[in-house]
């Protein structure tokens, strides 16, 4: 682990604070599209889908702290092979499950 | 108060059910009253159960296994006398009760037999051959430990208290959806897969941590042996694909308690992305079971030829290319669900690739064993066996993987022999090898060779029988879990694999006298020197059993077989300038304490006691919080000490006599003619 993961060096209040923020907004976002119905469904699902996104970039970076440049490479590389197993996952999830809708539309 | 647990819940039902259910109330209470006899509840707490030192929970996760291999198989060998007889009959077991038990054989073999054998094997290896005192994280280590046995716990006692559930050990929506199965069944199930998921996946990330941060000076990845190469892949596996089947089974619980339509028509639920979540873990998990079997192959195979190995490198990279593919072929579990031709092949075309590494793998071990000086013991014969039953069920495999192949076969009893095929010769026979190559390390003792023997060949020809009559019975169109049926042409073949299942029964029964007879024998098959069979890597320059810090002063690697070079040159035993101070982690009771939390939690939600779920869960969470807030959590082994301890066992080293059929110690043996070593 890096250094720079220990509270009080590094990364301040602050960077907790920005990501706080930001946390909150990207929750609360997909849950007023739903309560208050400002798009239509594939607008919705979508805009939810890349807020779940944003989130987990926002958790890395300002909660786990990821950086290019100062996270160990081992590191970084356990995390893009995390990645590619995600891709694999849910790319697969979605290929296989979107082809049996399409083939059971009457 | 009591949720829906009703004085109805006891299995009054059926004589048999209820035979079961005093077996497991009076085996217990045989076993409680055998302790309190021998008056070892305090030894058992003080030095066992509350333990955090990798090998004794490495050898508790073996004991459960063992014990839940003996349950599984009850299960087997009920199955295989039902079918043998119930052609144009009924046989003894209602449908209903042969439901549950091929549903519990399932679940129990694969959650509470292979992972917690694979895991009590890497436990008390892995740490030891990478030169570590212990692995990264003890106390979590015993949580996972004993949340496996809480649910496994829950299982037994769902044989006395309800039922199990009827749904195969996959449990597919619609049927384990509340409408198709109101009662407790399928609860137990899903409660017993996440207490254990959730124990499986604290595993893989301790050992991937482990082996990543605790490797001994000079040790790089290439030069680690294949166990614990293995154990890194199915520690990334674990980590990453046990998520899938947590999510699964709480999306599942959703859908049957809160209302909810996941896996459910209506609300735009989906049954078949169930199979799809589940696979995407299931697939995955059976190279979590065979990985370490074939790290475990890879040493017998190399000890007991006198041999390096073969192909060390090829070995390590077919075994990271077969973990990364197992994350790519989930699919061809369900081909008939109806996907395209071209979902189909693709997944069809990535699961024959795996043949390819795992090909590499069978020539690495073949060319090992060429022209090797091979001894003939049992973790020896069970490797051999391995390796020529394993290509027929890697076949039967590739077979298996062509869509259109498949659409005949799926759901046949050809299925059936094809993974018993690989799970049995693969998986549990490479335990077995593990279990008699590694016994000195847990308990200080070799296994007796004799009954080692014989339990192997009523185990390898048991499975013969019992598997390759199912092979032709899927041939000629029989489906997989009937109770019964009036084909009569079916009958003679299900009464081989019955006979085989006698076969391996009494291979079972020999196992445990092989085990009751060593402990009998203990004297004369201790092992003074911890290098019973002239071992190679670092697991056996320790004692058997080794010193709660396992190694006095933390060895300096230079290359591969690390031990091996160390008695060449004479490096081996020697005792260091001087002894240091040494911190070891103190014992803790809260592993077992957030086990029986945990059983607590799970059985509360499986009868609906809702205040009590709540309760467990707040009890679990401030144990955790009290045990995270404690920072003493080690207790200093001073220098004297250490040297006490270490002197007693060189000495025991220096006088124990050097067994004939061994090459010296400290030589590396003489080369055959032709022979690279």
């Amino acid at each position: 682990m890096s250094d720079a993961t220990r509270i009080g060096e590094g990364p301040g209040r602050r960077s907790y604070l920005v990501g706080l923020v930001l946390a909150l907004a990207l929750t609360a976002i997909p849950f007023a599209l739903v309560q208050f119905r400002l798009a239509g469904t594939t607008a919705t699902v979508v805009a939810i889908a890349l807020a779940a996104l944003v989130q987990v970039v926002v958790h890395l970076r300002f909660f786990l702290h990821i950086d290019f440049h100062k996270t160990p490479r081992e590191n970084l590389l356990a995390l893009f092979f995390a990645g590619f197993l995600i891709f694999v996952m849910v790319g697969g999830t979605l290929w296989i499950m979107f082809d049996l809708h399409y083939r059971m539309m009457p | 108060m009591f949720g829906r647990l009703t004085i109805e819940a006891l299995p009054l039902y059926s004589a048999i059910a209820m035979g079961g259910a005093l077996i497991v109330v009076f085996g217990t209470l045989a076993v409680m009253a055998a302790i309190t006899w021998m008056r070892a509840w305090g030894y058992l707490w003080r030095e066992w159960f509350t333990s955090v030192d990798h090998k004794r929970i490495g050898a508790m996760y073996v004991i459960l296994a063992l014990i839940m291999l003996v349950r599984g198989f009850i299960d087997a060998i009920m199955m295989r006398t039902q079918q043998a007889i119930a052609v144009n009959s009924d046989g003894y077991l209602p449908p209903d009760h042969f439901d549950q038990i091929f549903s519990s054989h399932g679940t129990i073999m694969i959650f509470f037999m292979a992972m917690p054998f694979l895991t009590g094997l890497i436990n008390l290896v892995m740490p030891q051959q990478i030169g570590a005192r212990d692995v990264a994280f003890p106390y979590i280590n015993a949580m996972s430990l004993w949340l496996t046995a809480s649910g496994a716990a829950l299982v037994m006692v769902s044989l006395v208290i309800g039922k199990f559930s009827t749904a195969g050990w996959t449990a597919y929506p619609p049927y384990s959806g509340i409408d198709y199965s109101p009662y407790v069944g399928v609860d137990y199930w899903v409660w017993a897969v996440l207490l254990s998921g959730i124990g499986s996946t604290l595993s893989g990330i301790n050992f991937l941590v482990t082996i990543i941060r605790k490797r001994a000076p000079g040790m790089k990845l290439m030069f680690m042996p294949l166990f614990t190469w293995t154990t890194l892949c199915t520690s990334v596996l674990m980590a990453f694909a046990f998520p899938a089947v947590t999510v699964v089974g709480v999306l599942l619980e959703l859908d049957r308690v809160a209302g909810m339509h996941f896996f459910t028509s209506g609300d735009g639920g989906n049954m078949m992305n169930f199979a799809n979540l589940l696979w995407i873990w299931g697939h995955p998990e059976v190279y979590i079971l065979i990985l370490p079997a074939f790290g475990i192959y890879s040493h017998t195979v190399s000890t007991f030829s006198g041999r390096k190995l073969f192909g060390y490198t090829s070995l390590v990279w077919a075994t990271c290319a077969i973990a990364i593919l197992s994350f790519t072929v989930w699919l061809h579990h369900f081909f008939t669900m109806g996907s395209s031709a071209n979902v189909n092949s693709a997944f069809g075309i990535a699961t024959m690739i795996i043949a390819v590494p795992t090909g590499v793998k069978v020539y690495d071990w073949l060319f090992t064993l060429y022209r090797g000086r091979i001894r003939f013991t049992v973790p020896m014969l069970y490797t051999i066996a391995f390796i020529v039953t394993f290509v027929i069920g890697g076949v039967t495999g590739v077979l298996l993987a062509f869509p259109p192949a498949d659409y005949l076969m799926h759901n046949s009893t050809f299925l059936v022999a094809h993974f018993h095929n690989m799970l049995i010769p693969g998986a549990l026979f490479g335990y077995f090898a593990g279990l008699n190559y590694w016994f000195p390390k847990m308990f200080g003792f070799r296994l007796d060779e004799r009954w080692g023997k014989r339990s192997f060949w009523c185990w390898v020809v048991g499975f013969y029988l019992a598997f390759m009559p199912l092979y032709m019975l899927g041939f000629m169109g029989m489906p997989r879990r009937m109770e019964h049926y009036d084909v009569a042409a079916w009958q003679p073949y299900l009464v081989v694999a019955f006979l085989g299942a006698v076969l391996i029964l009494v291979g079972l029964t020999f196992t445990i006298v092989q085990i009751v007879v060593s402990v009998r024998r203990r004297a004369e098959l201790r092992d003074p020197t911890g290098d019973p069979w002239n071992g190679r890597t670092l697991e056996w320059a320790t004692a058997s059993p080794p010193a709660p810090y396992n190694f006095a002063v933390i060895p300096t690697v230079t290359g591969r077989d690390a031990f091996w070079t160390m008695k060449a040159d004479g490096t081996a035993w020697r005792r260091p300038a001087r002894y240091e101070d040494i911190l070891i982690p103190r014992n803790s009771a809260f592993g077992p304490l957030i086990g029986a939390i945990a059983f607590v939690l799970g059985f509360a939600a499986v009868w609906h006691m809702w205040w009590l779920v709540a309760l467990s869960a707040v009890l679990a969470a401030i144990v955790v919080i009290i045990r995270s807030s404690n920072d003493d959590t080690d207790r200093l082994l001073p220098a004297a000490e250490v040297e006490r301890i270490e002197t007693a066992w060189l000495a025991e080293v220096a006088a124990a006599p050097r067994p004939v059929d061994e090459p010296a110690r400290g030589v590396p043996s003489a080369a055959l003619p032709g022979a690279a070593t």
